[in-house]
């Protein structure tokens, strides 16, 4: 293999704010390098210089502010699934970052890499969804903020900008009334990329839906809301005739494609029988 | 460019391209071959090593961002012409086939024992659940894992 990009690795964020702002649209960022890796080891991917920002502590860690917490952008799911902080107020990104891999990935991958890279069957992305998160995106010209749910606007396009660098994400945490879910499908429970993922946020009083967040991802070209689903959801009892419906509903509001992990019949089925699954443990 | 890293216990210093692989690295540069390269992809875990007290695939891991890092690979595991308690324990149990995933499962039960002594057999399953074997069906292996669990004192390896 031919060994030809460079490597610059800047020590502050500021030189990085720099560099991308000099060379943004040539240089690609590398941190874990779970995704980039593998397209450089395949020669899919034709950087010729990279940003490597793997050092850059201050981009990591996971900061409790009160009502949200807020996640570094190089936090790894190995720190996400020991933190006691975000068991206790995001439950199902633990559940996800669980099945991300294996230890190997766990402990190079990170939040910020998936979010990034754009897949649509990033394993983390529907559980952010379901949350209505917050991405935190910086440059030399300054930080914004963006709803997650319109970070994507297209199959593997975000909508950053060449000299921007994701910071942070951003969550409310769970309340009491509260619980989240994960359920993913794959060929094995380590390693294997999705056939179909799924998060769940809701909120109940008694035998009430307040709200339902449902997220999926592998079943479109981004992550997605089943926004029909959910306001079939909302203010509905929670019982079995409901439960049905909003199993065909979902089959059918989401429009799968066929490829080499799994069919469309299939991915509609599983959906269904994946929210079906969840709200039964709740009755 | 020059990147300086105690591997096996040992300080070393590599010139490479930046974005060359650790694994590459370890293979040539420094004649280090018991660690494989299966898939190169960071599916298979044939390539594991211990760097910072954490197992990565290192056919994932450019050799830029490991100035200053401890990386033990299977060729550390021994000490003074003894066996580490697991290398033992797979000799006895048959652990091994085509030996392609050995050293690879092997440092990641060695992560696995160095933060937990007395590992279930569901532990000890997901802590190589990154490991693929094609020969052995795992039992053996899980066989010999929990083996040297039990044998060896717990002395955790850097």
């Amino acid at each position: 293999m031919i060994y030809a990009p460079t490597a610059v690795a800047p020590t502050s964020l500021d030189e990085v704010y720099e560099l991308l702002s000099e060379r943004g649209g040539r240089a690609k960022i590398i941190a874990g390098g779970t995704d980039l890796m593998v397209a450089l080891n395949a020669e899919s991917l034709n950087a010729k210089e990279f940003i490597d920002i793997w050092r850059l502590n201050e981009l990591r860690g996971i900061d409790d502010e009160g009502e949200t917490i807020r996640i570094g952008a190089l936090t790894t799911y190995t720190q996400l699934i020991k933190s006691p902080l975000i068991l206790s107020s995001v439950p199902a990104l633990v559940e996800a970052s669980r099945t991300i891999g294996a230890i190997q990935i766990q402990n190079r991958g990170t939040i910020g890499g998936n979010i990034v890279n754009a897949s649509p069957a990033g394993d983390s992305l529907p559980v952010l969804a379901a949350f209505d998160a917050e991405v935190e995106i910086g440059s030399i010209r300054g930080v914004r903020r963006i709803d997650f749910n319109q970070f994507y606007i297209g199959y593997r396009q975000t909508v950053m900008d060449a000299d921007e660098i994701l910071l942070a994400i951003r969550m409310r945490k769970l309340n009491p009334n509260e619980q989240s879910f994960f359920f993913k499908v794959g060929t094995r429970r380590a390693q294997a990329i999705s056939k179909i993922v799924t998060a769940v946020k809701i909120g109940i009083t008694g035998a009430e839906i307040n709200f339902i967040n449902i997220a999926l991802g592998s079943v479109a070209p981004t992550v997605i809301r089943a926004k029909l689903t959910e306001s079939l959801l909302t203010n509905a009892p929670l019982d079995t005739t409901i439960i049905e419906r909003a199993r065909r509903t979902i089959s059918q509001e989401i429009a799968p494609i066929t490829d080499v992990r799994s069919t469309e019949h299939y991915r509609r089925t599983v959906a269904g029988n994946a929210l079906a699954k969840i709200l039964r443990r709740l009755m | 460019m020059k990147i300086s890293f105690q591997i096996n216990g040992v300080d070393r210093e590599v010139d490479a391209p930046p974005m060359k692989r650790l694994l590459d690295v370890l293979r040539e540069d420094l004649r280090l071959t018991g660690t494989k390269e299966g898939c190169g992809e960071g599916e298979c875990g044939a390539c594991s090593v211990i760097v910072n007290g954490e197992v990565i695939n290192s056919c994932l891991a450019p050799i830029c961002q490991m100035q200053g890092v401890t990386v033990l690979t299977v060729e550390g595991l021994s000490r003074d012409g003894r066996l580490d308690s697991l290398q033992q324990a797979f000799l006895e149990c048959g652990a091994a086939q085509c030996g392609i995933c050995t050293p690879g499962m092997l440092i990641s039960a060695r992560s696995l024992l160095n933060t937990n002594s007395h590992p279930t057999r569901d532990e000890i399953k997901e802590a190589i659940a990154g490991n693929l074997c094609r020969c052995t069906g795992y039992i053996k292996i899980i066989d010999a894992i929990e083996q040297a669990a039990l044998t060896s004192q717990a002395t955790p390896r850097a």
